[in-house]
């Protein structure tokens, strides 16, 4: 049967089950667009190109199926670079299909020319440019098998104009042609009893949980594992919802801006299971000073994860879908053998220091209103239910400290690339991904501003998401960096609270605007923005402006150095470095 | 220097030896030599690759190469479980008076001569890499006013290839230990 390029490209999408592209039409993909009309996908026109990438990173996250975004050659290519980038960070199953100028004029410096394979390498797992249209198929099915299997990802697939409208035959399914692909198989059972084995005779173990507990949909078999194990967990910033923090074993988040009890518990800690985490700077603080009584157990399907940056003793490489089952089956069995695990007493330390240093912040009725208090009112109304979506900042961190986050999918931001303007068009995509449920972004003023168009786009396409701007006028996470390390030489961090009008905004890209100045008004507000199921609903907070985030392990510090930060007593932070319990 | 080789099969299509490239500068390792052609089988290129293991890690070398896509195949050859080879061309002055001598130090080398000028030869030489800067060395007193380098090439020794299906068993590789740590 015979098709052109671009009818094999719609095709295969849709065969590939995606329901979904995000994109923008240009030149070079001009073609493609047009099949597009009669099929089954439904495309979403976003209002610039990165919104596009966020989007299908943003839908990713919350159905773990695969986001496609689409945009023409040069310009519009180089507009998703940095959604890629953010992808490949975070591990995010993306496919994104770009325009490219025709095959004779590639080299040329032609009108919207770009060299996207060459510029998106580093920042994909995979990318191919595609000369033959009778590739096509095939192309678009690696590309889809590449993001979604072993460690997920990016993947981009260049489309030159002439290749999307040559005559070629169309057949399905194609063949595979990608012979150095290789995803793990199952994990070695001898390494996974010798796991078990450390883990039920640990006295001091903590499971370090990364977001690929989250990627394999494994959260139920860690459940399991804490419980059989008896052994506290902390979730990282790309795990938040993977264990709920309700849960009495739950130490909620390690590392710079993690909870007292997560930083201290890993860092006395005699056995650590690493879960799908890769043990970033973020979460390590200094390496050398990391962890220091720790043997470590490290499972993930990447095995160059795998002693990057800390050797473990033991060493599981293997998708965590199986891993966590196994596991948690091993050491259920050791305990039903050899008595229950010996945790207790740790368990009492760790309980006592989430009591003796919580995350503590101070809403005074007539006093500056706290991002953490907009948080935790948030959390209290939605029940830890909501689809929380945040970008980069203080209030990424302000949500994922205060948030009770109860399932997993339900956290979704930038972390590893650290992406302002990831929030209003992740959360775009995360609701469609999953209508019907409530989708908040939490974003800064300075984040939200970098992406705001994409409004438009929600309020165009029906998506009621709600976002609360933590608008404090300022870059807040550069403007705290700047007083703590900078003594207070605050530079070009200052935005302004006034500009632009969010509530003007908002409407003027037909969403509800709301504003809330005084913590008096919180719950009001958040109830009217909650409840409105047919726009999108903007919320400008009017929050503190000299806020921190606390507690915090500066930059290259050890994470014993943790600072409590401003609402706990010298005497409280003595006792902190010195590891003791204070409220029993 | 206590440099590691890395043998890599490649897949042969365009932009590989890119990606390659780019996985050395994005993650900060350091190429001490690269070198790269066809092999038996049309569909696929070898590399060698030289890194220097003081200021590489050469284990993330390893399995960040084996994560490309396109990338078939990673071996390291230990050195004495390998034949290593480099070829060079060296354009060297000629003194009448040490003529002579020039010539018996490429005869030493078994080196050969492959251009003549009045002033100046060239020498073609295939070595192991300590040979080749002996050889270098040597020639230095004359002068050498040109120096054109392939890479390193290696092979492993014995009746084992690179295509052996296991590569913990293919020749000269030295990641038994590794393999044991992985449970592979």
């Amino acid at each position: 049967m015979h098709v052109t390029g671009a009818q094999a490209l719609v095709r295969s999408l849709e065969r590939q089950g995606v329901d979904i592209v995000f994109g923008l039409p240009g030149g070079a993909i001009l073609p493609a667009y047009d099949p597009l009309r009669s099929s089954s996908l439904r495309h979403v026109l976003v209002r610039h190109e990165q919104g596009a990438g966020h989007a299908a990173e943003g839908y990713a996250w919350a159905t773990g199926r695969v986001g496609v975004c689409m945009a023409t050659s040069g310009p519009g290519a180089t507009n998703l670079v940095t959604a890629l980038a953010d992808a490949y960070m975070d591990s995010v199953p993306v496919v994104a299909i770009t325009g490219q100028v025709p095959t004779r004029m590639i080299g040329t410096d032609a009108f919207q020319e770009s060299d996207i394979t060459g510029i998106t390498s580093p920042v994909t797992k995979h990318n191919e440019l595609v000369t033959d249209p009778a590739r096509i198929p095939a192309a678009i099915a690696e590309a889809f098998h590449v993001a979604s299997t072993g460690r997920p990802g990016p993947v981009l697939v260049d489309l030159p104009k002439d290749v999307l409208q040559a005559t070629t035959t169309w057949s399905w399914p194609p063949e595979l042609d990608l012979p150095g692909y290789r995803v793990p198989g199952p994990p070695d059972p001898a390494l996974i009893a010798r796991a078990a084995r450390m883990l039920h005779a640990a006295r001091r173990p903590v499971l370090y949980v990364g977001g690929g507990v989250v990627k394999a949909d494994a959260h139920e078999a860690l459940r399991e594992l804490a419980e059989a194990a008896q052994a506290p967990v902390v979730t990282t910033l790309m795990a938040r919802g993977a264990f709920p923090d309700s849960h009495p074993l739950a130490l909620g988040m390690p590392g710079m801006h993690g909870t007292y009890a997560a930083v201290a518990a890993l860092q006395e800690a005699d056995l650590i299971v690493a879960l799908g985490a890769r043990f970033d700077d973020r979460v390590t603080g200094k390496l050398a000073a990391f962890a220091p009584k720790a043997k470590v157990v490290h499972a993930d399907i990447d095995p160059a994860e795998i002693g990057k940056n800390r050797v473990p003793d033991v060493a599981i490489i293997g998708n965590l879908r199986t891993v966590l089952p196994d596991l948690a089956i091993a050491v259920r069995e050791l305990a039903g053998r050899s008595g229950p695990p010996g945790t207790g007493e740790w368990l009492a330390t760790t309980a006592g220091w989430r009591r003796s240093y919580p995350l503590r912040y101070t809403q005074r009725p007539d006093g500056p209103l706290k991002p953490q208090h907009v948080v935790e009112r948030l959390s209290a109304m939605t029940g830890g239910e909501a689809i929380i979506v945040a970008g980069v900042g203080q209030h990424q961190m302000h949500a994922a400290q205060h948030y009770t986050f109860t399932r997993p999918r339900s956290w979704i931001n930038s972390g590893g690339l650290g992406t302002m303007g990831f929030a209003v068009p992740a959360a775009m995509g995360a609701q469609i991904g999953r209508p019907g449920e409530l989708v908040v972004a939490i974003d800064g003023d300075g984040c939200f501003q970098m992406t705001a168009q994409e409004l438009a786009t929600c309020a165009i396409e029906g998506l009621p998401i709600k976002v609360m701007i933590f608008n404090d006028g300022f870059l807040g996470m550069v403007r705290q960096w700047q007083e703590l390390f900078y003594e207070e030489r605050y530079s070009e961090v200052h935005l302004g609270t006034a500009i632009p009008d969010y509530v003007k905004l908002a409407e003027a890209y037909g969403c509800a605007g709301l504003r809330c100045e005084s913590p008096a008004d919180v719950d009001t507000v958040l109830e009217k923005a909650l409840a409105s199921t047919d726009v999108p609903v903007v919320v400008d907070f009017r929050t503190h402006d000299a806020e921190g985030v606390f507690p915090m392990v500066p930059a290259g510090a050890a994470n014993d150095d943790i600072v409590l930060g401003p609402e706990f007593t010298a005497a409280e932070q003595e006792a902190a470095a010195r590891k003791e319990v204070i409220v029993p | 220097m206590s440099t590691h080789t890395l043998s890599v099969l490649v897949e042969n299509k365009p932009g590989v030896l890119a990606h390659v490239a780019g996985l050395f500068s994005r993650r900060a390792f350091n190429i001490t030599s690269l070198s790269v052609g066809p092999t038996a089988d049309e569909r696929v290129s070898r590399m060698t690759i030289v890194v220097d293991g003081a200021s590489t890690p050469v284990d993330q070398v390893h399995k960040q190469l084996e994560k490309l896509v396109r990338v078939l195949k990673v071996v390291e050859l230990e050195a004495d479980a390998a034949v290593e080879r480099e070829l060079a061309l060296i354009k060297v002055h000629v003194h009448p008076a040490l003529r002579a001598r020039l010539l018996d130090t490429a005869a030493a080398f078994r080196a050969t001569v492959v251009d003549l000028d009045p002033r100046t030869i060239v020498l073609e030489a295939v070595c192991s890499p300590g040979r080749l800067d002996a050889l270098l060395a040597a020639l230095e007193p004359h002068g050498t006013c040109e120096l054109v380098r392939t890479g390193l090439i290696a092979i492993g020794r014995g009746a084992g290839t690179i295509t052996d299906d296991d590569p913990a068993r293919a020749p000269g590789a030295a990641r038994q230990e590794e393999q044991v740590l992985l449970g592979r």
